[in-house]
């Protein structure tokens, strides 16, 4: 029997979605029981929220100042103090769990599996290695306890329905002083999260300004649908960089993709091959993005993109 | 700042569009262009810009890795930092390990700041810098996009999914450096030339005696699955249409 802690990721008012993809990856594993565990200022809304989540059976809630925004020095320590008998302990590999779990490792002395992409036992994972060039199958050692990060775009979502008990607990940790928390420039969050958004829309080096890519928003409005962007939109300053899609951006899973301007370098198709319908515009009819599309269309972007909105809007 | 240690790995280069053996036992690394990890170059490009800035007196280049390492420390010297040391493993080493040595170099050296790459393009870990912090009971801030130093302590701007991130972190600390930190610097012959008689100690992986704990074993490689090529479409009306038939507009 395993026993999995998963670190839930939140804003301080709602759980981020791949809190539930790691406990659907938790679930995975065979004869489980899941726990998931909330640092907060604030934490017992979040806690109910993640009780209702199907497959959890226990929440705990860890209220104190110092856990209003999540900084991995101060979280580590308390997770490690509740590490306890669990044999998982599972966090996201979003930019959040990214930072926090190798720090959670290391104290605990372990090896941690990054990037967890299918279950094959309790002690059994594929990933990715080389931008997805290669999948692993890696197998943790007995004993000791299995750190993990979830690949959020290889797991839906866990629906509702669940009724776990619910406890407010303390943690006795030393939390370190030596850093803090300053301020947070978050992106505008009127459109859907590009990491959870059934479509997106990408944009690439060929919309060459940030005033063009307003065709990209605009398309992304008419859809509903999240906007991303190649690594050399972003370089070129045509968009920030939380838009970024790809190995070193964000991976992704929509049921549409829309890549537009988009020549389909390795770095890039990384961060889409779970998608569900990948379409490809380009003037390039060579561009390797179209190997990998399943519907293509070569032609101007700038006229193409304007009649599909209003195709679309019609 | 007296010192930054800089941690450079040797991995195949990120043009070389790596294929998995036939046989299942690893990915094909034989006679593939290797280099400095991308990000790795950007960590040591700050530190020299730091250091150009007259905030700290000397770079140090680590590599953790075979004797062919030595290669990327040359690179690494040729850009310039001040000196290297090559920790000489003819195994594999994993992220762990590799923050346990690193650690015992920080306590012969006493850095003020060590700069990592946030990942290594051929494992993807993203582990090595938060473990090392870790051990070391230091601060890290991952995915550094900008760095100010004030005295003895440092703004730190951090690449973060939601935006950007700042949080203010104690030194020595472990740095993270994400993509848009700075754009590395092309290497000039001379410099090459220079870089011959800078030094480069080369230390055995045994000697640093770290305690490894039970190693993840890595038991199959494959390729992933590959998508198929799908239709190609004339115009907007087609396109819609497809999309139609899909169920996705």
């Amino acid at each position: 029997m395993s026993k999995v802690l998963v670190i839930a990721e939140h804003d301080g008012n709602k759980l981020n979605a791949s809190t539930a993809k790691c406990v659907a990856c938790a679930s995975g594993i065979p004869d489980s029981e899941i726990h998931v565990v909330i640092f907060a200022s604030a934490g017992e809304k979040l806690a109910a929220d993640a009780a209702g989540l199907a497959s959890v059976d226990k929440v705990m809630y860890v209220d104190n100042s110092s856990n209003e925004h999540a900084l991995a020095a101060v979280l580590a320590p308390q997770i490690v103090s509740l590490a306890g008998d669990y044999t998982h302990i599972f966090g996201p590999s979003t930019t959040f769990g990214k930072d926090l779990m190798p720090r959670v490792a290391a104290l605990l002395d372990v090896n941690q599996i990054s990037d967890v992409m299918e279950v094959i036992g309790s002690h059994s994972f594929k990933r990715p290695i080389y931008a997805g060039n290669a999948i692993l199958t890696v197998e943790a050692p007995e004993g000791t306890a299995v750190v993990a990060t979830v690949r959020t775009a290889s797991y839906r979502a866990v629906g509702n329905g669940g009724a776990a008990p619910v406890e407010q607990i303390t943690v006795s940790a030393d939390l370190p002083q030596h850093t803090r928390f300053v301020s947070l420039q978050a992106g505008k969050s009127d459109r859907p999260d590009l990491q959870t958004a059934s479509k997106v829309v990408s944009g690439g080096r060929a919309l060459a300004s940030s005033e063009n890519f307003e065709i990209i928003f605009r398309l992304a409005e008419a859809l509903g649908a999240g906007v991303g962007a190649s690594r050399a939109a972003v370089d070129a300053g045509y968009v920030p960089n939380e838009l970024q899609v790809g190995q070193t951006g964000k991976i992704i899973a929509p049921d549409l993709y829309i890549a537009i301007g988009i020549s389909g370098a390795i770095q890039h198709l990384t961060g889409i091959k779970d998608a569900g319908t990948i379409v490809a515009i380009n003037k390039d009819a060579d561009a390797p993005i179209f190997d990998v599309a399943d519907i293509g269309l070569v032609g101007d972007l700038f006229k193409i993109i304007p009649e599909l909105e209003k195709a679309i809007r019609s | 700042m007296e010192k930054i240690l800089v941690g450079l790995k040797r991995v195949v280069d990120y043009n070389v569009r790596v294929r998995v053996k036939s046989d299942g036992s690893g990915v094909d690394t034989d006679g593939v262009k290797m280099s400095i990890n991308p990000f790795d170059e950007i960590a040591l490009e700050e530190a020299l810009r730091i250091r150009e800035r007259g905030e700290a007196k000397e770079v140090i280049v680590v590599s953790i890795g075979t004797s062919e390492a030595q290669q990327q420390l040359r690179t690494g010297l040729a850009m310039g930092a001040d000196r290297a040391i090559l920790v000489e493993s003819t195994t594999a080493v994993d992220p762990l390990t590799s923050a346990k040595m690193f650690l015992k170099l920080i306590e012969k050296e006493n850095p003020d700041l060590v700069i990592l790459g946030k990942q290594a393009i051929d494992n993807d870990n993203i582990q090595t810098g938060q473990m090392l912090a870790a051990l070391w009971g230091r601060p890290q801030a991952t995915f550094a996009s900008e760095l100010v130093f004030d005295g003895n302590r440092a703004k730190v701007t951090r690449e973060v999914d939601i935006g950007l991130e700042t949080i203010e972190i104690d030194l020595p600390a472990v740095i993270t450096a994400d993509l848009r930190l700075n754009e590395p610097r092309y290497v000039k012959l001379p410099d090459i030339m220079k870089a011959k008689k800078k030094p480069l100690e080369q230390i055995s992986a045994a000697d640093l005696a770290v305690a490894t704990v039970n190693a993840l074993v890595e038991s199959a490689y494959e390729p992933p699955q590959q998508r198929q090529k799908g239709i190609m479409v004339s115009d907007v009306p087609e396109l819609v249409a497809a999309l139609k038939d899909k169920g996705l507009v």
